[in-house]
């Protein structure tokens, strides 16, 4: 037992002095992860800043003119144009000059007061998707901020009921750089660690060494535990740095527990360097586990809930998701990092990552030895 | 710069380069070269690895310049104007680019586009080249499905699809069985002769150099001689003495005594004797142990000639006496390594056809054989790296495949690429492979130093492996197999790539090894060496053809030129018998 140990603490200081000794992977194990974070952090949001509309207004009211007042007071928005009449919407919105029409229909105010539903007309350019999407939820949030608000001021008519608002945040634009930073602790160490892992035993194939490997005593699991270690601890080293841009660079406020955190993150780096050996152990060389491990990466981001909501997808997919350690790590990082989730809250997670790493670390295992070659 | 019409299609003039290391220093790639080759004429260069000849090639062929000096190519100035050189010479790199999942055909074809050559060029040069290098019933072959031999042959068919003025040659023998290295000799000297081709070929195997009109020696980017092959001869002659001990003494044992003799620039074992090459002009005197051997003078060959250069550059041998820590358990005599119908089988080839033999202990054993003969595989089978299709074998005792681990512990193995993790030193490569057999401590320090001491490696400790030169990356892959002094090692081509110094220290170790008790089983493709161990087995297409010590492997060759047969000769002759029987068969 003792000495299984050793060999294999030879090994993980042997995978650490490869990746330490060198410049260039230097820079790429914990350069990159930072800079990463930092594009995603800034470019892969959904941030609305001053979206040019156009505006036309049926009803002329105070009503219309205090609603317009409240968008326009945003920032968010930037009126390019006032029209006169309805024939003039679909010359700015088909030149991209304006991505947004807001039409404010006759009787607005007459409507409001008669406390029925007031009408607002928001057509966007829906070629682009992601902004009309936004934009337009955004503006209906704005309106219904101003409903409650005019409201309350004319007492006269009281709403016939309350609505709700549950949102946390008002503004949106904090909201999906919040979301999206914890998610990318998840999201990085996975490209990185599985890429890593995968390209170790690749490049031992190449050089010839791993043969050298098997002929020592060496057995298959000590061989895979000495694989996997160095490159969790990569792992967990590149999260720490993550972690630190979040807090001090971007200033998301951490909620939950650390150990909670890093005790889920150990069990998602032991489930994606699973991944990776097992990619590595197929591959007859470092090309093969570079293409194997880019192909399955590409899906896992997808189908992970990163970019979409999981709930949106086809029920097919949707269990299909089951498999993929991101969405369990996305989905435990947001709870732990915004909501400070527990351990009850995040069995599902944790035993769907330990179910993973309990199956794909063995194969990769007895692949070593028995692969045909 | 323009040349007079040059009156040599090739003509290098001081040439210098020096590369730059990653690490940042520089080394010396090419220093001062000066040489000819003339008109219809086979040059050879000639040397070990390392010693500038792809350089030279590349810079012939204008793939690099110089840092001074002037390459003048078919009169062109290739510094300058590399285009039209290349458009006029046919370059074969060492690994030349044969796309494998194309038949031979579709080969010769995409070369004759890349080249532009015309339908009617192609139905006049086709027949003629498919003849030459009796390609001609395996034009729907995949490349990658052919042997080394056949691959190097369609590389030069491709290379001369666009008739060249000129023709290089990078080591087009480097991984080819002796008798595709013949036939491809032959090639080439055929196309001097008729079709009267100037042709450059770099080779270290020294024995080619005297198939060749001029040869230039090459060591550490320096020339040693150039001349005609028997010039170079010429300078060994009345030096060269066949020993043969008079006691009984195996070749081997002699061979390791004159080596280290004062006055012995070289001594190889040959046919049963060794060949020495002595510093005067008269046989050895005896040296303090006394030796009972009588020496008779023998005429010089090119490679006497070239040892003498190449010694008075490379200098002393350094010690290669090897002293093992502890005795080894066990009888001389008992069987270390069993091997019963042995078997290997991927899909419907079959890569090991029932091959037996037997290892004693402290043996010397050697398996012989061109590329793809089932040696590999064999080796790969005994160190438990890929199961066996069928069959028994037993090392130490164990099926390393089912044995536990620690049944590892008791074998060394070198492979054929000195597998070392190149960004870590020498210190941290042996301390890495310590604490994979288990060695820790006390035990692990002084095993790393006796290593280092053996090998003559402190030196170099704290140097990444990557750049070492080869004959150290040679003895830190020996030192690693070492270090837990193991009852049997493995050696996978040990000795490619190395120079000939390298390789008769190497050599000695192994006897000195083999003598402390430690079974040795190796693989080599030069035939040579087959001269070291006590016995051999030479394997063609997956099956066993002969087993036994050299000479009686040697004595199945007919006696040619009133010379005794040669181990290649000896290997010749069994593996021509043996398909010449399997060709019968098919008819």
């Amino acid at each position: 037992m003792r000495g299984s140990a050793h060999r294999v603490l030879a090994l993980v200081r042997k995978e650490l002095l490869a990746i330490l000794k060198d410049t260039r992977s230097r820079i790429t194990v914990f350069v990159t992860p930072i800079l990463q974070c930092l594009i995603f952090g800034y470019a892969a949001s959904y941030d609305l800043d001053r979206v040019p509309y156009v505006l036309l207004d049926l009803d002329h009211s105070g009503a219309s003119r205090a609603l317009v007042a409240a968008i326009d007071s945003t920032g968010t928005f930037e009126r390019v144009a006032t029209l006169r009449n309805a024939s003039e919407i679909a010359a700015p919105i088909g030149e991209k000059r304006a991505a947004l029409a807001l039409v404010i229909e006759r009787d607005f105010e007459r409507e409001l007061t008669a406390a029925r539903t007031a009408k607002l007309q928001v057509i966007a350019d829906g070629r682009n998707t992601n902004t009309a999407g936004t934009a337009q939820g955004y503006i209906g949030e704005i309106a219904a901020d101003f409903v409650r608000k005019w409201r309350s001021e004319n007492a006269h008519a009281a709403p016939p009921g309350v609505r709700v608002i549950t949102r946390a945040w008002y503004n949106p634009n904090l909201e999906t750089r919040w979301n999206m930073i914890p998610s990318l602790i998840g999201t990085i160490t996975m490209m990185m660690t599985m890429l890593l892992t995968a390209m170790s035993v690749a490049r031992e194939r190449e050089a010839g060494t791993f043969e050298q490997l098997l002929v020592t005593p060496y057995r298959p699991y000590e061989i895979m535990v000495g694989k996997a270690l160095p490159s969790m601890l990569v792992g967990l080293a590149q999260a720490t740095s993550i972690l630190l841009v979040a807090q001090l660079w971007f200033r998301i406020p951490f909620a939950g527990s650390y150990f909670m955190l890093y005790l889920g993150l150990i069990e998602f780096l032991a489930a994606s360097v699973g991944i990776g050996l097992f990619i590595s152990s197929i591959s007859k060389n470092m090309q093969q586990a570079m293409i194997g491990s880019v192909i399955v990466l590409m899906p896992f981001m997808l189908m992970s809930g990163l970019t979409t909501p999981i709930m949106t997808m086809p029920e097919g997919l949707q269990h299909l998701t089951l498999l993929n350690p991101l969405r369990y790590a996305i989905s435990m990082t947001r709870q732990i990092y915004l909501e400070g989730a527990g351990l009850g809250q995040l069995l599902p997670e944790m035993l769907g990552l330990l179910v993973i790493a309990a199956i794909t670390l063995p194969i990769a295992a007895w692949m070593f030895r028995h692969r045909l070659v | 710069m323009r040349f007079p019409t040059a009156a040599a299609p090739v003509e290098i003039r001081r040439v210098h380069k020096t590369f730059r290391r990653p690490s940042g220093e520089t080394v010396k790639a090419l220093a001062e070269i000066s040489f000819e080759a003339q008109r219809h004429e086979l040059t050879a260069l000639v040397g070990p690895d390392g010693g500038g000849k792809t350089t030279l090639l590349r810079m012939i062929a204008g793939l690099v310049a110089p840092d001074a000096g002037a390459v003048s190519v078919l009169g062109i100035d290739a510094c300058a104007d590399p285009q039209s050189v290349q458009e006029r010479i046919g370059y074969m790199p060492q690994r030349f680019g044969l796309y494998e999942d194309l038949t031979v055909q579709e080969n010769l074809d995409l070369y004759a586009d890349l080249h532009g050559v015309g339908r009617q060029a192609r139905t006049d040069i086709y027949p003629r080249l498919l003849r030459m290098t009796a390609l001609g019933p395996f034009t729907r072959r995949l490349a990658g499905a052919l042997s080394g031999g056949m691959k190097q042959k369609l590389g030069l068919a491709c290379t001369l699809v666009r008739a060249p003025e000129l023709l290089l040659l990078d080591e087009p023998t480097v991984g080819v069985d002796p008798l595709s290295r013949k036939e491809l000799w032959e090639i080439v000297r055929s196309l001097v002769r008729e079709s009267a081709l100037t042709v450059i070929v770099s080779t270290s195997y020294l024995d080619e150099a005297e198939f060749c009109d001029h040869t230039v020696a090459l060591h550490l980017g320096e020339v040693l001689a150039q001349g005609a092959p028997q010039e170079i001869a010429a300078r060994a002659s009345g030096r060269v003495f066949m020993a043969s001990a008079t006691d009984g003494t195996p070749a081997r044992s002699l061979q390791a005594r004159l080596f280290r003799h004062p006055q012995v620039v070289d001594a190889l074992p040959e046919a049963g004797r060794v060949r020495i090459v002595t510093r005067d002009a008269a046989p050895p005197s005896d040296d303090a142990d006394g030796f009972s051997a009588t020496f008779e003078s023998t005429a010089a060959r090119f490679e006497d000639g070239f040892m003498l250069l190449f010694r008075a550059r490379a200098g002393e041998v350094r010690s290669t006496a090897i002293r093992l820590e502890r005795a080894l358990a066990g009888e001389a005599g008992e069987v270390a390594v069993e091997v019963r119908e042995l078997l290997r089988t991927f899909g419907d080839f079959v890569a090991v056809d029932r091959v037996s033999f037997e290892v004693r202990r402290g043996e010397i054993y050697g398996l012989l054989g061109p590329n793809g003969a089932g040696k590999s595989t064999t080796f790969r089978m005994l160190c438990g790296l890929i199961p066996a299709s069928g069959g028994q074998l037993r090392v130490a005792g164990a099926d390393l495949r089912r044995a536990r681990a620690e049944a590892r512990a008791k074998l060394g193995y070198v492979a054929q690429k000195f597998s070392l993790y190149g960004d870590l030193s020498v210190d941290e490569n042996l301390d890495f492979f310590a604490s994979a057999y288990g060695l820790r401590g006390e035990k692990k320090r002084s095993r790393i130093g006796w290593a280092k001491a053996q090998f003559d490696l402190a030196a170099m400790a704290s140097l990444p492996s990557a750049q070492l030169p080869g004959g150290y990356k040679q003895r830190l892959a020996m030192a690693a197999a070492l270090l837990h002094e193991p009852e049997i090692l493995f050696l996978d081509e040990a000795t490619s790539g190395a120079d000939p110094l390298a390789r008769r220290e190497f050599w000695s170790r192994i006897g000195a090894l083999s003598q402390q008790g430690v079974t040795v089983i190796v693989t080599t493709h030069f035939m040579e060496e087959a001269e070291y161990c006590d016995r051999i087995l030479i394997m063609d297409a997956g099956r066993a053809l002969a087993e036994g010590a050299p000479q009686a492997i040697r004595a199945r060759a007919p006696r040619r030129e009133g010379r005794e047969p040669t181990m290649e000769d000896a290997f010749i002759a069994v593996v021509e018998a043996s398909r010449g029987r399997a060709q019968e068969a098919v008819q």
